[in-house]
């Protein structure tokens, strides 16, 4: 059985995230303390050989990132956290700033120390109006105690931090599209190189982290390095939180060392699927990520094993798919959500994927042929190849692994012009049992378009040409008289 | 000096280069669309949105845009990858799935980047048809945006905020809707555009062109009952041959006269003749407020996308330019009242035509409160160098062939003077000639003020007349001209006189010119080719043109009388900026 360990979520739920005296009484700011009593090298070194890798979804290394900064001249410099979180269905951010949002605030301020910045912004999405709230009066309260603001427990450094709101953009979550919103201009990204943490915000260096990634940063400090790499793999030490959903029997978040395997997660803590049907597929790393079959199952997980498998870490979406999923049609919610989220600056995003779009359109609902598979393929891989930023580069990802792991299903669509999961529906069509149907009326009457007739105590019988597979006759029988074909 | 390997050859490039321009130093090439450098005016607009520079790079997982990647020791280059000549095609391809296609009909047809490029990579066909945008057009006196030629590569956006920092521009909405549109989705017509045209100079494709009136000027070239006059500015004459496969700065006044005299113009009068008339009426209204403690710094007023964005952007400061028309009004004006009376005609039957490097002369024509008459416009069409091109091509003229002929009189005459008001600093230093000699009553030996040539966008000369030390200041590109003004407002900078020309290196680098394709060496040629003719008149001094002389005689009496005030002064508005 396996266990979560709670490293990220150590106070989440267990203290009163808007008393700041309930986290001093559990560690808190004991490492920023610390952390002022090293040098800023010191920091550094404890936060590289910790091995923490970025919990945004990328997985640099994060005492990289911290050194480059440092080392980046600048008479400025600024402390991002990166709180835009918008993968559908996650919410492992907002429940760090919601239950424990002076870890964050923590973890920044010794970050700002550590590469030699006075600023520190929160970006954080306009629709988290309690984690607002709760990182506002967390500021305050760091401020009234001395932990944030000029110097700091009696030192000579002094760091602030303020919070910027997003207007919701998904892609606003790329650091360099953020950037550029917290500027005032267009969120939109631009090209890499330089990284933020030589030309940032204002053109100065920035050291930019996700807020799980700055959750981890007291712990480490107060535990140091050799306590962290205990947990989880050589590469990728530590913990993750993931967002288990979809048709799983528990959801919600789970914080496990990496390496545990898909399967303890999906059905040791999750409990298994739902209705106890079959597992088909689980999705991993939001929309940028892909689909792992269940030969995968037992991958131990960590940023390098999801992307041999054609997925992503990301920020930490887990979504479990049942066997009456269809894959084409999974490929296509995904695409659907980037195409709308893309910024439309860069050719092959704006247009690109579009067109995958219709082409997935094209295949589900049953008019394509097998050079239209050709043709997804080579546009996907152009996307991936050529795309400006992480949202393109990342978005065919759905369609390319959904291609790889269920290739025959794709073509059924084609070929034999059926949805095997039944779920595309111009494939399917409903069609009445006649052996048994009660002919107790229920379908006909919920019928909105008046396609089944059929007299009481008979069997009925669907009209197909008035038929537009809603699916209501199909849930409302309660003779598993009604068929999808 | 990092090495580099192109195409696995060695090469060594410098420190700021990237893959682009170590490539191109190289000898190499790789094809570039949203691209543009202008480093001549500090404009560079590399966004990398267009997809089209990728090339491969060895041990990176992703192609690389060549635009924007800097270049570092060992990098391997490869240009010619098959993957990367392959995303190439496909960023086209994308980029025409989503475009009208209707090359053949597009007024961009054989100028247009896309199509070249479309060209170049051998796109013959298209998989990737789909769904497509679906934008009005939008047409202004001046310039039609079509939105739905837009291929996202921020040009346009570039130069109307860095560059002229109007900000009437901007991409708008997201993904597959996103385009570029004017200030709160307004009609241009509506906002603080000022037509300048540098959207238009740079558009690589067809989706900012300027309003056309060729059919308008075809029609009355026919039409017995028209006296159809045109009038030529003076950057037209250095820069109409390169339509015609000429080398850039090719001066060719005397085929551009000829062509005109062909396509049936009754007159071909010249806009350099208003040019002296402006000097004569500018100088005097200069040397008014010197003597009289006037208004000062006074500003030019000829470059109407200057007022234009002065009006919006400045109204508190609406007072400083010169009253005086811009010449190709107060030539329209002349030729509307003293042309007609001596030629007796109605000015009703007579219609203007001016041949312009300029957009925003086009809305200049249209201003209400410029007009002498409110019964007929000055002048009736503006037409653009390119436009003119097209007209000459259409006629089946050969340009090459085509025999030289010499400007009508009485309004064609012009001096030497005259003809520098088509480059940055040549007004100024035209009224300079002219004012040194009035106010001093000696004759200037040396005319050319050298503080005034040159190519850089913001520059102070002094001279010393009668011991004062008369200041001025030159500018071009209206985000210099913002911080000249802003440096007047706080009282940071002392002038007497300020030239400013909306346009990179002033009118030769008009928004109605032959597309530079962003090369600036174009405009430099154009600029000496003024110089040029500016030296081998013998006549330098506007106050010494004979015909203007004649023109007060007979008709206006003198300089700033009623009649000169009624027919060559205007005033100007205060706007909104939006």
């Amino acid at each position: 059985m396996c266990e979560q360990i709670r490293i990220v979520l150590r106070n989440a739920g267990n203290i009163n995230p808007e008393n700041i005296e309930d986290y001093l009484k559990n560690d808190g700011y004991l490492a920023l303390a610390k952390a002022l009593e090293s040098t800023r090298e010191e920091v550094i070194d404890i936060i590289s050989s910790s091995n923490l890798r970025g919990r945004g979804g990328g997985g640099f290394p994060t005492g990289l990132k911290w050194k480059f900064t440092m080392q980046a001249k600048g008479d400025e410099k600024y402390v991002i956290c990166n709180a835009d979180e918008g993968d559908p269905g996650a919410f492992m951010d907002r429940s760090i700033l919601e239950g424990d949002p002076h870890s964050v605030l923590e973890g920044m301020t010794i970050g700002g120390y550590a590469v030699g910045a006075k600023k520190g912004i929160i970006y954080i999405r306009a629709e988290y109006p309690l984690a607002v709230e709760r990182l506002k009066n967390a500021i305050c309260q760091a401020k009234e105690f001395g932990l944030l603001g000029e110097n700091i427990l009696g030192t000579s450094f002094s760091f602030d931090i303020e919070i910027r709101l997003g207007a919701g953009a998904f892609v606003c979550g790329e650091e360099t599209a953020l950037i550029h919103s917290i500027e005032g201009s267009r969120g939109e990204p631009r090209n890499k190189p330089p990284f933020p943490s030589t030309s940032g915000l204002w053109g100065k260096p920035t050291l930019i982290n996700n807020v799980e990634t700055f959750a981890n940063i007291a712990p480490i400090i107060l535990n140091g390095p050799d306590w962290f790499r205990q947990y989880g793999t050589k590469n990728s030490p530590g913990t993750k939180v993931f967002a288990l959903a979809g048709d799983v029997k528990n959801v919600g978040l789970v914080e496990v060392p990496m390496g545990t395997t898909l399967r303890e997660i999906i059905f040791d803590i999750g409990g298994g699927i739902k209705g106890d049907k079959k597992f088909k597929a689980v999705q991993t790393g939001g929309p940028s990520g892909g689909c792992i079959p269940i030969e995968y199952l037992d991958t131990p997980i960590d940023y390098d094993s999801l992307q041999n498998l054609g997925s992503m870490m990301g920020s930490g979406g887990m979504i479990v798919m049942d066997e009456d999923t269809c894959m084409v049609d999974v490929a296509k919610f995904y695409l659907q959500f980037t195409v709308d989220e893309s910024c439309g600056k860069c050719t092959t995003c704006r247009i690109g994927n579009v067109r995958l779009l219709e082409i997935l359109e094209k295949i589900t609902s049953g008019n394509a042929h097998l050079e239209d598979l050709e043709r997804m393929i080579s546009l996907s891989n152009v996307i991936k190849n050529s795309s400006l930023c992480g949202l393109g580069q990342t978005a065919p990802n759905p369609v390319l692994s959904t291609f790889k792991y269920f290739e025959d299903e794709y073509k059924a669509h084609i070929l034999d012009r059926v949805c095997p999961a039944g779920i595309c529906k111009n494939l399917i069509r409903y069609e009445v049992i006649p052996q048994n149907c009660q002919g107790c009326t229920a379908c006909a009457r919920v019928c909105p378009t008046q396609a089944i007739s059929g007299e009481l105590r008979k069997p009925h019988f669907i009209d197909q040409t008035k038929c537009i597979k809603c699916g209501s006759c199909y849930s409302t029988c309660r003779f598993n008289a009604i068929k999808i074909v | 000096m990092p090495k580099i390997y192109i195409n696995g050859d060695e090469f060594e490039a410098s420190e700021n280069d990237t893959v682009l321009t170590a490539v191109q130093k190289f000898g190499g090439y790789i094809p570039t669309l949203c691209y543009l450098n202008l480093k001549d005016i500090n404009i560079e607009n590399k966004p990398s949105s267009c997809r089209v520079c990728m090339v491969e790079i060895e041990g990176r997982k992703s192609l690389a845009p060549a635009c924007t990647t800097p270049v570092s020791e060992g990098l391997r280059i490869n240009t010619l990858s098959r993957q990367a000549v392959e995303a190439r095609r496909t960023a086209i391809q994308l980029l025409l799935s989503d475009h009208p296609q209707d090359c053949l009909q597009c007024p961009k047809n054989g100028e247009c980047d896309l199509q070249r490029i479309a060209s170049e990579l051998n796109i013959v066909k298209n998989p990737f048809m789909g769904k497509t945008t679906n934008y009005k057009q939008d047409i202004s006196t001046a310039i039609i945006r079509d939105p739905n030629k837009c291929i996202m590569c921020r040009r346009c956006e570039t130069m109307c905020n860095d560059f002229q920092t109007v900000g009437v521009l901007s991409a708008v909405e997201r993904g597959f809707n996103a385009v570029i549109k004017p200030t709160f989705d307004l009609p241009l017509e509506e906002t603080a555009c000022t037509f300048c045209g540098q959207c238009v100079a740079v558009c690589p494709t067809g989706a900012l062109e300027e309003d056309s009136y060729i059919d308008y000027v075809w029609k009355d070239l026919v039409n017995e009952k028209k006296h159809v006059v045109v009038q030529t500015a003076p950057a037209v004459r250095v820069a109409l041959a390169e339509e015609f496969g000429f080398e850039p700065g090719t001066i060719s006044t005397g085929k551009l006269v000829g062509a005109l005299k062909l396509l049936g113009f009754d007159k071909v009068f010249d806009t350099n003749f208003g040019a002296d008339l402006t000097i004569i009426e500018e100088a005097t209204e200069f040397k008014e407020r010197l003597e009289n403690d006037g208004f000062l710094p006074m500003l030019t007023s000829c470059c109407p996308g200057w007022i234009k964005f002065l009006e919006h952007q400045f109204p508190d400061l609406i007072e400083m330019p010169s009253s005086a028309k811009s010449p190709q009004q107060m030539f329209g004006a002349i030729v509307k009242s003293y042309y007609a009376q001596k030629a007796n005609l109605e000015p009703k039957n007579i219609t203007v035509v001016s041949i312009m490097p300029c957009l925003a002369k086009k809305y200049e024509a249209s201003r209400k409160e410029i007009n002498s008459s409110p019964d007929y416009k000055d002048v009736d069409y503006v037409l653009t160098t390119r436009e003119l091109a097209k007209m000459i091509k259409e006629a089946g003229i050969n340009f090459t062939t085509v025999p030289e002929r010499s400007y009508d009189n009485p309004l064609g005459e012009s001096t030497g003077a005259a003809a520098i008001f088509g480059r940055t600093g040549g007004v100024a230093e035209a009224a300079l000639r002219t004012t040194y000699e009035w106010l001093t009553g000696r004759e200037l030996r040396t005319v050319e003020f050298q503080a005034l040539h040159g190519y850089e966008s913001l520059r102070v000369a002094e001279v010393d007349i009668n011991g004062q030390i008369i200041k001025i200041g030159v500018a071009y590109g209206l985000g210099n001209a913002r911080k000249l003004l802003e440096a007047i407002r706080d009282k940071k900078i002392d002038l007497h006189l300020i030239e400013i020309m909306a346009c990179p290196g002033g009118c030769v680098g008009g928004g109605g010119q032959p597309y530079h394709h962003g090369n600036f060496e174009v405009i430099k040629k154009r600029i000496d080719a003024l110089n040029v003719i500016d030296r081998t008149k013998i006549i330098r001094k506007s106050h010494e043109n004979p015909y203007i002389l004649r023109l007060y005689n007979e008709y206006l009496e003198k300089p700033g009388s009623e009649k000169a005030q009624q027919l060559l002064h205007t005033h100007y508005l205060e706007r909104e900026w939006l």
